[in-house]
């Protein structure tokens, strides 16, 4: 099967209301091509789970800033002034997760686990709301799985198949969210013909489309 | 005098020892960095995926892919390792971190401290500052010892909390706190300022036997 797509092709797999999960830590490792395609498409009313909320003009940002997110599921939104404005004109809502969780929950989901137990954030805010749980006399928050429907992942290679390899920080969220997408897209800056399996990250059968960066 | 913030964070560095591996947060904490010699065996973790972090990069040396938890780019030193961020806070919460140097907007008599917002006001965020004090084995606070006067050292903290009872030294331009289970032990101070000052500065209870002079 091939799995490499273009622009209509990407735009074609985007509907109003999506739950999107985009990788990257403050835009590094971000698939900017594929946001900026998600502007281009219009589609609104977006869940954007992200680690954080970019910057203004870059990352996640740019679908902040042309009013397509209805809700933000992040561990940090301090880099992008337009988020916190957004959200105290309630044009948004943010829900705010410690990273180490955050991830895990993502993680979950990918395995399809009921949850996670985490001793992060006992004591503070993130309890409220959560079930908390004892196990062998140490209190644990529960999370839920976190899922989406597309996953957008950014990688320095993919062979033919979509094994993919990722370069320095910008790996960060990536291979996680590569496997918690209901679609997994990955956008990659280099095609090559074969990637060692030694170093292969994420493996191909989790991935379902491919964009390569130039197109 | 020292820039204040500088002094703090020239502090902070001997607190770091060969052979620790460090996390250092936003803001005064990235300065200690400044303060590390190049060849010690200390270790930078970064919660974005790297230990061995290194200086800014050099306008040569710049590579997109690698940036520090502030977004800026980076370089890494020799033995360095990248991962992605799942395992980076595996590595965070099971107790591989020596020490974790953080700022923050409050911290109190038992150790608490807020961090991560101001309602109404300010919504950073937590990133992972709270997994952060939940994992290292020891937490250090650098921070300016007020906020424009404001005392930032309570008795409570009246923000929400970023970590219960979590913090174990504080160290600002006018003194270094050490926090044991009896409250806040006042263990140095800057050889410019007096103690009275201090106390003078700080909402919480100061208990004050052997006071050093602070030395960079």
């Amino acid at each position: 099967m091939n799995k490499w797509i273009d622009k209509k092709s990407f735009i074609a797999l985007l509907k109003d209301g999506m739950h999107i999960m985009v990788g990257g830590f403050l835009t590094c490792g971000t698939p900017e091509p594929l946001i900026d395609w998600i502007v281009e498409s219009q589609v609104k009313d977006l869940t954007i789970i992200c680690n954080d909320a970019g910057y203004p003009e870059k990352g996640v940002g740019k679908l902040l800033l042309h009013h397509q997110v209805k809700k933000l599921i992040v561990t940090h939104i301090g880099t992008n002034p337009n988020a916190g404005k957004l959200m105290s004109e309630k044009e948004i809502e943010v829900e705010l997760i410690p990273q180490g969780t955050f991830v895990e929950q993502i993680r979950a989901y990918a395995g399809r686990l009921g949850g996670i137990l985490s001793p992060t954030g006992i004591h503070t805010p993130v309890e409220e709301g959560k079930e908390i749980i004892t196990i062998k006399g140490v209190p644990y928050i529960l999370s839920e799985p976190i899922g989406a429907d597309l996953a957008l992942i950014c990688a320095y290679q993919s062979d033919e198949k979509g094994n993919l390899i990722y370069k320095g920080s910008a790996r960060n969220f990536n291979p996680t969210m590569a496997m918690a997408g209901d679609t997994v897209i990955a956008c990659v800056e280099k095609r090559v013909q074969d990637i060692d399996p030694e170093h292969v990250i994420t493996p191909h059968p989790f991935i379902d489309y491919l964009v390569e960066v130039s197109s | 005098m020292m820039d204040p913030k500088e002094f703090i964070a020239r502090r902070v560095a001997k607190e770091l020892k060969p052979g620790y591996l460090v996390n250092l947060g936003i803001g005064i904490p990235t300065m200690v960095a400044n303060y590390i010699p190049q060849d010690s065996d200390i270790y930078l973790q970064s919660e974005n995926g790297i230990v061995g972090l290194g200086p800014l990069a050099s306008n040569e040396e710049v590579c997109v892919h690698l940036t520090n938890p502030s977004g800026q780019f980076a370089t890494v030193k020799k033995h360095a390792a990248f991962f992605d961020s799942a395992l980076s806070f595996i590595m965070i919460r099971g107790g591989h971190l020596d020490v974790t140097v953080l700022g923050t907007l409050e911290v109190d008599e038992e150790g608490s401290l807020a961090s991560w917002i101001i309602p109404g006001k300010l919504v950073p965020g937590m990133g992972g500052s709270m997994d952060l004090v939940e994992g290292a084995k020891r937490v250090i606070i650098a921070t300016t010892h007020t906020n424009k006067g404001i005392p930032k050292i309570k008795k409570r903290c009246s923000l929400p909390l970023t970590g219960y009872r979590k913090v174990d030294l504080i160290v600002t331009e006018l003194c270094v706190i050490e926090v044991k289970d009896d409250g806040l032990h006042l263990i140095e101070r800057h050889p410019d300022v007096s103690i009275e000052e201090i106390i003078q500065q700080t909402e919480a209870t100061l208990i004050i036997d052997q006071v050093k002079i602070m030395e960079v």
